[in-house]
């Protein structure tokens, strides 16, 4: 039980340190990196929670997709970044002040926060029921309660897709492309010529 | 004994961080969005904090659903920087009036 607890003290401490790094870092560079360190202890407590399979696909799906993802922008577009961080100590006191507010709001909202009636807050983290693990638990409860919902859900990556692909697609002048069509409705009317030259003459094509 | 209200500051905390990462940066897209990543991971860690100690499975669902729109939201967030990008030549967004009508 004491690892349990040095464990979410390890966890909670390198993720809110990268947090702070992520954004305060000069190299966006290393603020990605920083985030993916955010990432791996995010999914560190999710599995001190039970909830192995989501810290999986949290490992998966930020640090392998959206990360990399961060990365090749960044390191794709040529930016200079120290215009970018012109008024950094400007705009500190006015975030402070807003982000300490918020901080001391959520605090006192939940330090006074008391379970409704009929609503049975555990003391100790739940496990799944007997004989499923968490994937079984979650799999049973995602293709059946929430199963339009987890449609929409694949229906919104859909649109996320085409919107990236329609976004980002540029037409270029000057490539030439394959078109199948065509290709396919070549006869050997339209492909071939036949000639029949004189001697000597040349062919002309 | 770590409860419920420890991983609910931490939570809190990083949502802390998210809102100041977007003001500290105001300039700069890409860290914006990193800040808002960072939001929406402290709105997860809340979800499953929830699932865990209330002995149910649906803030974990939901905290899946969170993770889905999070990650087309990178990648359409992206997708506009880089427009944006090869249109202005810069991230900078102190003034992006050329959105006006």
């Amino acid at each position: 039980m004491t690892i349990a607890i040095l464990a979410f003290y390890l966890f909670a401490g390198v993720l809110l340190a990268a947090a702070m790094l992520v954004i305060t870092t000069k190299n966006p560079v290393h603020a990605v990196l920083w985030l993916i360190v955010c990432f791996f202890n995010a999914a560190g407590l999710f599995v001190l929670l039970g909830a192995e399979f989501l810290a999986m696909i949290l490992l998966i799906v930020y640090v392998g997709a959206v990360a990399v993802l961060f990365l090749f922008v960044v390191m794709m577009l040529d930016i200079d970044f120290a215009v970018l961080r012109q008024g950094f100590a400007k705009n500190l006191p006015l975030g402070a002040l807003v982000a300490g507010i918020i901080l001391a709001e959520i605090l006192f909202a939940v330090g006074n926060w008391t379970p409704g009636a009929g609503v049975a807050v555990y003391a100790s983290v739940g496990a799944p029921p007997p004989g499923m693990t968490n994937t079984q638990w979650l799999g049973s409860q995602l293709y059946t309660r929430y199963l339009f919902v987890f449609q929409a859900s694949g229906l919104i990556l859909l649109t996320s897709m085409i919107g990236a692909i329609v976004l980002t697609y540029r037409r270029r002048e000057g490539v030439k492309r394959q078109n199948i069509a065509v290709q396919v409705a070549r006869t050997p009317a339209t492909a071939t010529h036949a000639t029949r030259p004189a001697i000597g003459q040349g062919v002309d094509l | 004994m770590i409860g419920l209200s420890h991983y609910l500051a931490v939570s809190a905390s990083l949502f802390m961080l998210g809102v100041l990462g977007i003001f500290l940066n105001r300039k700069n897209v890409i860290i914006i969005l990193m800040s808002i990543e960072l939001m929406l991971l402290a709105v997860n860690i809340n979800f499953i904090a929830f699932s865990a100690f209330l002995h149910q499975i649906h803030g974990q669902i939901f905290a899946m659903f969170v993770l889905t729109v999070a990650a087309g939201e990178a990648a359409i967030g992206l997708a506009i920087l880089v427009i944006y990008f090869r249109n202005r030549g810069t991230i900078a967004v102190d003034s992006p009036d050329m959105m006006k009508g």
